[in-house]
């Protein structure tokens, strides 16, 4: 195994040590300089993360850092490969573009201190810190600890405004949650018992197919899922994605439902290349399959804004793991399987800026009307032209239609399911395209009404807001235009393995 | 049957009861109570396996004792937010349920 630190190994501890310090010091000054730490962290934080991108892209090798020294299989590692890399870029470009919205809707005021700014701070850079550590760790055992973290930071989130209904979303998610990692935990407690290490690295060479190996994967996936939100496990994620303010449900339905997303990737692809079965791979993908109707068509039935953005969310989840079906498979090509896995990953990412502009457009419209019953949205498009038009961009790449990330990555997936031979898939992905066309129309159709009366909203809705939510939406469009050159980064430090001819 | 071996069976007898009780159980605090068996089961899981994989000589394999200390500390967190949330949830609505589908 590779057994040096890398040059600029040091930026992987920046880039968990950075917002960790910033949170630990904003609860140590109080509430009025939280918001100004944050402000100082996230462009700190974006620097070390796009930092990170270019030396993974320069040196075509994954960074590494050993903590103190201590090699695997006594120490931890850090290693940030190309697909770490990214996510981070894309986790730190959503943190900063979300923190600028959130600046006036939590900025501390004069008088006594308030709670909520103060928390949402904290928990913004406790997210960002976690989300990092799941990115770069390479230890099964602490990327436990970062998604135990990642829970922590982001079920406060949920109730920021301390409503009942909130706390019940935020207790339900919590146990949905506590269910996840605890299955995690226990396959991680096999794997060491069975192969005595945790590091990936060294585990992907003993793992071998043989019972213990398979209960450890499928206990450490069922539990990852009820984290990611797949059906059936969605339950808790409406509620909970729906009831939180707006910057917050664009934390977590654009990054926290994509980590333990990430880490199933890691676990089937990097931890087991040589394990995954064809059979659990088609359980997977059909779970994704039913995600994406099920969502998709409870999402038409809804009648509030934000709780049909939710319910898109669980229908997105699922084009995730129709990855595992397409790339899991013995009979197709290394080629055709990576296609299929590249377009997973920009789905990913092209979903994430997608929704959480998505939200945090949702978030404005409800400011200005005071409500987000969808039936009510006659005139907001003539009243608040750049959040609508943000909100459409958004559902472009949802829909997948040209340009956008999202139309890249469902032809992606599409390809792969040709190439893979199995047709149905791509039945399944065209049709969740067609109800993701027909949920954002009933919302677009509404908003472009006129009015039966004069508008009169409830709050102006600053500028500058507005063009953040723009911003976010336009970098998912704009992923439809990067060359398919750059997504070869996405397999910059990947185990050599065939991942398609598998077995 | 070896000493890890039955501390083995144990752990997976808690992790079954425990599971049954976090799915079955609609009440919240049973949940979190549940959570915890599955907790005690998996870190007794870790001492059987420091024991087994332990090398002669030794009492056991340092490392999975280190990993349940850490594993301690992050379930009893999690039970202390749990019942946090919950003790909130109850002085906001004075009923301690999730509702008809919790």
């Amino acid at each position: 195994m590779p057994s040096s630190a890398t040059a600029g190994g040091f930026l992987l501890v920046l880039a968990i040590v950075l917002p960790v310090a910033g949170a630990l010091l904003s609860l140590a000054l109080g509430g009025r300089y939280a918001e100004r730490i944050a402000f100082i962290v996230m462009p700190a934080g974006l620097a070390v993360s796009i930092a990170i991108l270019v030396s993974v892209w320069r040196t075509h090798n994954a960074l590494q850092y050993f903590v103190g020294n201590w090699y695997p299989p006594l120490g931890v590692a850090f290693r940030a490969d190309g697909l770490s890399a990214a996510m981070m870029v894309t986790a730190a470009l959503l943190i900063c573009g979300i923190g600028l919205f959130a600046r006036e809707q939590f900025f501390a005021q004069p008088g006594p201190e308030q709670r909520a700014p103060l928390v949402f701070w904290i928990l913004l850079l406790a997210v960002w810190a976690s989300l990092n550590a799941v990115f770069i760790g390479s230890d099964l055992f602490n990327l436990y600890v970062a998604l135990e973290l990642l829970t922590f930071a982001a079920v406060p989130l949920v109730s920021l405004d301390g409503r009942a209904e909130t706390l019940a979303a935020a207790l339900r998610y919590l146990l949905f949650a506590l269910f996840g990692s605890i299955l995690y935990l226990l396959g991680a407690v096999l794997l060491y018992g069975a192969y005595g290490t945790l590091d990936i690295t060294l585990l992907s060479g003993r793992v071998r197919a043989e019972p213990i190996a398979w209960t450890a994967i499928s206990v450490m996936t069922a539990g990852l899922l009820a984290k990611a939100a797949l059906y059936p496990l969605h339950l808790w994620l409406p509620p909970a994605h729906a009831g939180a303010p707006a910057p917050a449900s664009a934390i977590l339905s654009g990054l926290v439902v994509k980590a333990p997303f990430f880490l199933v990737v890691r676990l089937w692809f990097d931890v087991m290349p040589r394990l995954p079965e064809h059979a659990a791979a088609q359980v997977l993908g059909t779970l994704g399959a039913m995600a994406i109707i099920f969502g998709s068509i409870v999402a038409l039935r809804q009648e509030r804004l934000k709780l049909l953005i939710a319910y898109s969310t669980v229908a997105q989840i699922g084009y995730l793991f129709l990855i595992f079906p397409l790339a899991v498979n013995p009979e197709t090509s290394h080629s055709s399987s990576t296609v299929t896995w590249t377009g997973g990953i920009l789905q990913a990412v092209s979903h994430a800026f997608a929704k959480a502009a998505m939200f945090m457009a949702a978030g404005l419209i409800a400011e200005a009307l005071g409500h987000d019953r969808i039936a009510g949205l006659a005139g907001i498009g003539r009243a608040l032209p750049i959040t609508v038009f943000a909100f459409g961009l958004g559902g472009l790449s949802l829909m997948g239609l040209p340009p956008s990330g999202g139309f890249v990555a469902k032809a992606m997936l599409l390809t792969g399911a040709v190439a893979a031979g199995q047709w149905w898939w791509a039945v399944i992905i065209l049709t969740g395209g067609l109800l993701a066309g027909g949920y954002i129309f009933l919302v677009l159709a509404r908003t472009l009404a006129d009015a039966s009366e004069p508008l009169a909203l409830l709050s102006s809705i600053s500028l500058g807001r507005q063009t953040v939510v723009v911003a976010l939406a336009l970098c998912a469009v704009l992923l439809g235009f990067v060359p398919l050159r750059p997504l070869e980064l996405l397999q910059i430090g990947r185990p050599d393995v065939a991942i398609g001819a598998v077995r | 049957m070896t000493e890890a071996t039955l501390y083995g069976l144990c752990s997976a007898a808690l992790v079954g009861v425990g599971l049954f009780g976090l799915i079955m159980h609609p009440q919240p605090l049973r949940k979190i109570l549940a959570f915890n068996l599955i907790g005690g089961g998996v870190f007794l899981l870790f001492g059987a396996v420091a024991r087994r994989g332990a090398a002669a000589g030794l009492g056991g394999d340092p490392v999975p004792q280190a990993l349940v200390i850490t594993g301690l500390v992050v379930a009893f967190a999690a039970t202390a937010l749990a019942v946090a949330l919950l003790l909130r949830l109850f002085q906001e609505t004075g009923r301690a349920t999730l509702g008809s589908d919790g």
